[in-house]
């Protein structure tokens, strides 16, 4: 069987998938995690992990520099890439959502800051609403604290941040598990290895969990 | 606004230096040759074409168009394909030539600007178009000529995947009356988002069976074994009469003895409504992009008023390049002949004489160049 290059974001997804891999029976040493390698040869499995970050993973797997990754569904919204999205993999459940001040009320020129720029717009496209977008790398939370935007786009997982931070989650986007997904080349030319990658996971996946 | 830099060209368009374009016309030309031994002649169309003809009829998309107007203020393309200019040739000043004509072309064509590294706005493409043959000879005869193709550019590890836009349309159909989930489900597809499609599977109010035939379809990927499998998932109708026109393929293409080099994909759409019956693409091993496409475009042709089912496919040379190990062998011989004021007539006349069978070079300096041989005419006789 081909071997296969596998780009992976650095953090809890990755971990959770290599903890998935692991309980569908590959063969993964321990010392995976802690290595600060980007390149990680695994040889038993006859795959080549790169450790990327997260919005750049769609891109190694567009390029066919990698045959198959693993990222959020956020960030494939995000970065629009020519890419096949094979698998729910249901890890790393999250959602995705506007939060704003718990005083927050309707304003003339509506500002949103956010980490995701295309979901966003086209969300608040699709509700009808012109909103200003800014876009932010990191700790949105402090955008409507510090008065930068009225309102916030972006992950939320136990809510622990929002809430510490005083702000209030005001609509659900969507909700945002980890997927499977595939350079269009490699899905066709090594199809056997990615079959079987599909079909171990597939052995390991949580059914029936809907968030 | 910035004013360009001296070194600067527009987005996405490239300088081909001796080197790389050496090694791209060589291979230009062995793919070039294998299609002319096919029978294909070479045609050439121009590079500006009218938007409200070519431009229209082509299969890339109007944002991808480069447009211009002309002096009277109609819209012009720089031409995005080679297929839409031949179908507007062919139904004008080649209508009364009897069919089927052979046609082969290589030739630059431009898609707009995209933002990053690895995709040109401009390119060579090579390809062939086989007009007024709806048979899966024909069919059949231009894959077999793609594998033929790559095979002449070198190429050792390569798939030609197959599918039939009819399938998918035919199966959504006989499941599926709603037109809107229909369109919904094909653009899952067309996304290759399979996620997204089981989910809106899931939430059909459909059989449990006519959910599993729609299931069926993402694992439509592989050998000739799949026809079967195809073949299972249809009841009548258009889904069934595509398995059928592959099977017919197969046959031939088993008697063109390329099957080692096909793969079925039931999911292999276009993005356009552009395709009308079989249609395929080119893989090499480590390019992360398709090498080739092409299918049968039954209809394009009738929008230029003659109805001529036709199939062909279009190379991308950089990437077909970019795969193949070949290299143009320096088979030539570099002569470089060192002259001064006193040796200058014989230097010219002597190399005129060897150009015959060698590459000379002649100059009054060292070569600057490797070269297989110095031939020193100066006066003195001094070493180089």
């Amino acid at each position: 069987m081909s071997k296969l290059t596998v780009a992976m974001p650095k953090g809890r997804i990755f971990e959770e998938a290599v903890e998935l891999l692991r309980r569908a029976g590959l063969s993964i040493p321990p010392e995976f995690e802690e290595s600060r390698k980007l390149i990680i040869p695994v040889e038993e499995v006859g795959m080549d992990f790169i450790l990327a970050k997260p919005a750049d993973v769609p891109t190694y797997v567009e390029y066919g520099v990698a045959d198959i990754g693993v990222v959020g569904k956020d960030v494939l919204l995000e970065e629009e890439r020519d890419v096949y999205e094979l698998l729910d993999l249901k890890i790393s459940h999250c959602r995705l959502s506007v939060a704003g001040l718990p005083d927050w009320k309707p304003t003339d020129a509506p500002r949103v800051a956010t980490k995701f720029p295309k979901v966003a717009s086209r969300y608040f496209r699709e509700q009808g609403a012109q909103v200003e977008i800014i876009k932010l790398n990191g700790s949105i939370e402090l955008a409507p604290l510090i008065g930068l935007a009225d309102r916030i786009v972006d992950i939320v997982s136990t809510g622990r941040t929002l809430k510490e931070n005083g702000l209030v989650e005001m609509e659900e986007i969507m909700p945002i598990t980890s997927r499977l997904i595939a350079n269009r080349v490699s899905y066709r030319m090594k199809s056997e290895a990615i079959d079987f990658i599909i079909d171990k996971f597939a052995t390991v996946i949580p059914r029936g969990v809907e968030v | 606004m910035t004013k360009p830099l001296g070194f600067e060209k527009p987005l996405g368009m490239r300088d081909y230096l001796p080197d790389v374009l050496a090694k791209q016309r060589y291979i230009e030309q062995k793919v070039n040759t294998c299609m002319t031994r096919w029978g294909y002649q070479e045609i050439l169309t121009p590079t500006l074409e009218y938007y409200d003809t070519v431009g229209d009829a082509s299969a890339t998309l109007d944002s991808k168009l480069f447009k211009l107007l002309d002096r009277q203020g109609r819209t012009l393309v720089l031409r995005p394909d080679v297929t839409a200019p031949i179908a507007r040739v062919v139904s004008s000043l080649m209508k009364d030539e009897p069919r089927p004509l052979r046609l082969m072309y290589n030739t630059n064509v431009f898609r707009a600007q995209q933002n990053e590294a690895g995709r040109n706005a401009e390119f060579i493409q090579s390809g062939v178009e086989l007009i007024g043959d709806a048979t899966v000879d024909a069919d059949a005869e231009v894959i077999a000529l793609a594998v033929a193709s790559l095979k002449a550019a070198g190429l050792e590890e390569f798939k030609i995947v197959v599918g039939h836009v009819d399938f998918i349309e035919g199966l959504l159909e006989e499941t599926l009356s709603n037109e809107d989930e229909r369109e919904k489900l094909k653009e899952r597809l067309h996304n290759s988002d399979y996620v997204g499609f089981r989910q809106d599977v899931e939430t059909l109010s459909i059989s449990d069976a006519e959910k599993s035939r729609l299931y069926g379809i993402l694992k439509l990927r592989g050998g000739a074994e799949r026809l079967a499998e195809a073949e299972a998932l249809t009841i009548n109708g258009r889904a069934r009469k595509a398995v059928r026109n592959l099977q017919q393929l197969w046959l031939a293409l088993e008697a063109y003895e390329v099957t080692d080099s096909i793969m079925f994909d039931f999911n292999l759409l276009s993005s356009l409504d552009y395709y009308t019956g079989i249609l395929f693409e080119g893989y090499a091993a480590d390019q992360g992009w398709p090498v080739c496409g092409g299918g049968r475009y039954d209809r394009l042709i009738s929008q230029f008023g003659i109805d001529n089912p036709s199939t062909g496919f279009a190379i991308k040379m950089d990437r077909l390049v970019q795969a193949s190990p070949l290299n143009p062998e320096g088979a030539e011989k570099k002569i470089y002949i060192i002259y001064d004021q006193q040796t200058r007539s014989e230097a010219i006349r002597k190399a005129q004489q060897l150009r015959g069978e060698a590459i000379v070079v002649t100059g009054t300096m060292p070569p600057s160049q490797p070269v297989d041989e110095v031939i020193d005419v100066r006066g003195g006789g001094v070493d180089v």
